[in-house]
């Protein structure tokens, strides 16, 4: 990719805007609230952007864009189903806890209401996982950079070898994100991810428009694609009718209850921004502020991914194909074939046909469409989507380690500016780590497909715990820590113990012993997490039972029962919760069967 | 006072708009056919000041007022 001045420049200025917020947020931070919750002075709206934003990372934008070239607009499910419906709940029901019994973090609610031993198990297990996420999202974009081949001219012209384009990508993102963090702590985060979210939305709408009219719109897609492609619950009745391969069960359960919620309700990274807000009811505004932009970005991420099957293909196209040694003259579509780094060959399939490159869906669309100009702002908008990404998990990180682990179990009792200072040092560890976890990832791509895996072990029963937790009071410390582990582990034996169809025993399962087949991978994890999220429940209940009831004046609240109901305020009945609730879940109805 | 946000967005958006209309003018009208429209920088510039600037006129009006009530007491 050739970018010129002009690009450079929209790049640059975003730098500076994105250092600059820093600088300007920096006399702000006197006390470690200031810096690890923003304050709590954060209006709703900023939050609700903020909200979405923090999850819209790296994998995100290239992921969906891919998804969408691969399954079509039944990637959709992933917003409607799997994530507005826990959002509304998160908002409606579960924030007067969050925010009411004035934890810093998802890990000390989990203290306030049980014990010691569950907060440890969550605070200790969340910080490694934002680690690696954020390393994760590092290695992406560098290695999106690397093979997009951003930086070869200016490093050419600097006399350098272009293969340093893997070590500047992740020192320059990791240097920017750790000074505007350090200077401005979460509301520097929050902001940026603010300006994120405007950036994603002005570098990606115009691709969405161009695109579209060059396939002869929406009805152009459909022809030219086929119905496979742009519906989203024909076909759901059996894995075999449709492209996820999974059926309307599995994809209700695993996606659009246990793991969607298990995100949205429980995961600090997103809770965080809501825990920034000014009042409790921005607190509860926040999330449901955050639906109705989340409904309608499938138009934005995954949009593009299927225009990029549906539009003719180019002379460029042929030519990197014939390079590839491919020689199909394929009349749609402008993804690039995956190329096997050993052999510098396409990668095959096992019918050996030449396979896509789906994660470079977006920036073929970027390349194809945008004249120099558009494409320095198109750049800009995945950059700003990669760091504020990393910055999330960091933030996240420093809470948790800097409250839930230092101030805890290693130095109670200090002066908060010693625990501000700490979070600084916190931070500049948490940048060090995801760098390392980067470099993991480049060097043994197999230890990152089983972390993944077994953050996926940790995650699945984690709204069990806390749905007990919040809305029955006899739950007991010892019930949640023992579900927790046995749905972890009950995850980790499911997954043993199936395997998609057409996979070999290892890391995609069986390795236990193939018992059940499932027909792809995605259906296994769905059902790995409803099995997880099952045993989970049972257990706690079990383990509850089984143990000394908790003090009923201790959970005052934190529990539903327990806590006197807030009254309104004299708000407008559309700034109520239940009322913002329900407007976004019937705008999501009305897109499922818009798009059926 | 906490900055608001909206200053960083609107000045950014403002000068990616100017960056992107000036663009579009210098080079690319001069090599487009006649009819063929003004191109993607000039109209998307366009649509990327007026938001930018609709965002510095909200911030500032949201800061005129709060130094305006400021002297009431609050």
């Amino acid at each position: 990719m050739n970018l010129t001045a002009i690009d450079w420049l929209l790049i640059a200025i975003y730098f500076v805007f994105v250092l600059g917020i820093g600088v300007a947020l920096k006399r702000q931070m006197k006390t470690s609230t200031d810096y690890f919750l923003a304050g709590r002075s954060i209006p709703a709206w900023i939050c609700g952007l903020a909200f979405i934003s923090a999850n819209l990372g790296a994998q995100e934008v290239i992921g969906m864009g891919a998804s969408g070239a691969k399954y079509g607009i039944a990637t959709s499910h992933f917003y409607w189903i799997g994530a507005i419906p826990a959002m509304v709940f998160v908002g409606v029901f579960m924030m007067p806890f969050y925010y009411g019994s004035r934890a810093r973090s998802v890990p000390e609610y989990l203290r306030l209401r049980f014990d010691e031993k569950t907060r440890a198990l969550n605070a200790i297990s969340f910080a490694i996982m934002t680690v690696f996420s954020s390393g994760i999202s590092m290695y992406a974009m560098a290695k999106l950079i690397q093979t997009l081949h951003i930086l070869d001219v200016p490093l050419r012209q600097a006399g350098l070898d272009v293969s340093w384009t893997f070590h500047i990508a992740i020192v320059a993102s990791g240097l920017v994100v750790l000074v505007y963090i350090l200077l401005g702590g979460l509301t520097s985060a929050i902001y940026n991810e603010v300006l994120q979210f405007f950036l994603i939305v002005a570098g990606f709408l115009p691709l969405v428009w161009m695109g579209l009219r060059s396939v002869g719109g929406w009805n152009g897609l459909k022809a030219s694609l086929g119905p496979g492609y742009t519906h989203a619950w024909i076909g759901m009745g059996s894995p075999q009718t449709n492209r996820l391969g999974v059926e309307w069960t599995g994809l209700c359960l695993g996606l659009g209850f246990v793991l969607s919620f298990g995100y949205w309700c429980t995961d600090f990274l997103v809770v965080q921004r809501a825990m920034a807000a000014d009042s409790m009811e921005s607190a509860r505004r926040t999330p449901l502020i955050a639906a109705f932009p989340k409904m309608l970005f499938p138009a934005l991420v995954i949009l593009p991914g299927l225009v990029a099957m549906a539009v003719p293909a180019t002379l460029a196209t042929h030519a990197a194909d014939a390079r590839l040694g491919v020689n199909m003259q394929r009349e749609r579509g402008i993804i690039p074939f995956k190329v096997d780094p050993a052999s510098n060959r396409p990668q095959v399939d096992s019918h050996g046909n030449p396979v896509l490159d789906y994660d470079l869906a977006v920036p073929s669309m970027l390349l194809r469409f945008y004249p120099t100009g558009m494409l320095g702002l198109g750049i800009t908008a995945l950059l700003a989507s990669f760091m504020s990404g990393m910055a999330g998990n960091v933030t996240a990180f420093n809470t948790v380690c800097t409250y839930d682990i230092y101030q805890s179990y290693i130095r109670p009792k200090a002066s908060d500016r010693h625990y501000l200072a700490v979070g600084r040092a916190v931070t500049v560890a948490g940048i060090a780590l995801s760098i390392i976890a980067a470099y993991a990832a480049s060097q043994f791509n197999n230890i990152m497909d089983v972390l993944q895996l077994v953050f996926a072990f940790v995650n699945a029963p984690l709204f069990a715990t806390f749905l007990l937790g919040m809305f029955w009071k006899r739950t007991t410390g010892h019930g949640a820590f023992a579900g927790l582990l046995g749905g972890t582990a009950a995850a980790a034996v499911h997954q043993g113990l199936t395997l998609p169809n057409g996979a070999v025993p290892g890391i995609k399962g069986g390795w236990l012993g193939v018992l059940h087949l499932y027909p792809s991978e995605m259906a296994q994890n769905f059902w790995t997490a409803i099995f997880a999220w099952t045993t989970c429940f049972v257990l706690t209940i079990l383990v509850s039972l089984l143990t000394k009831a908790p003090d009923e004046k201790g959970l005052v609240g934190l529990v539903y029962s327990m806590t006197p109901r807030q009254k309104a305020t004299d708000e407008h009945w559309y700034q109520r919760p239940a009322y913002l609730g329900l407007i976004a879940l019937a705008a999501t109805l009305a897109l499922n069967l818009m798009f059926r | 006072m906490q900055l608001d946000v909206r200053f960083p967005i609107g000045a950014l958006f403002s000068v990616y708009g100017l960056i992107l209309i000036l663009w579009g003018i210098l080079r690319d009208l001069p090599q487009r056919q006649a009819g063929g429209g003004p191109g993607i920088n000039l109209e998307w510039g366009t649509a990327l000041l007026a938001f930018g600037l609709l965002m510095l006129f909200l911030a500032r009006r949201r800061q005129s007022r709060e130094t305006g009530r400021e002297p009431s007491g609050k």
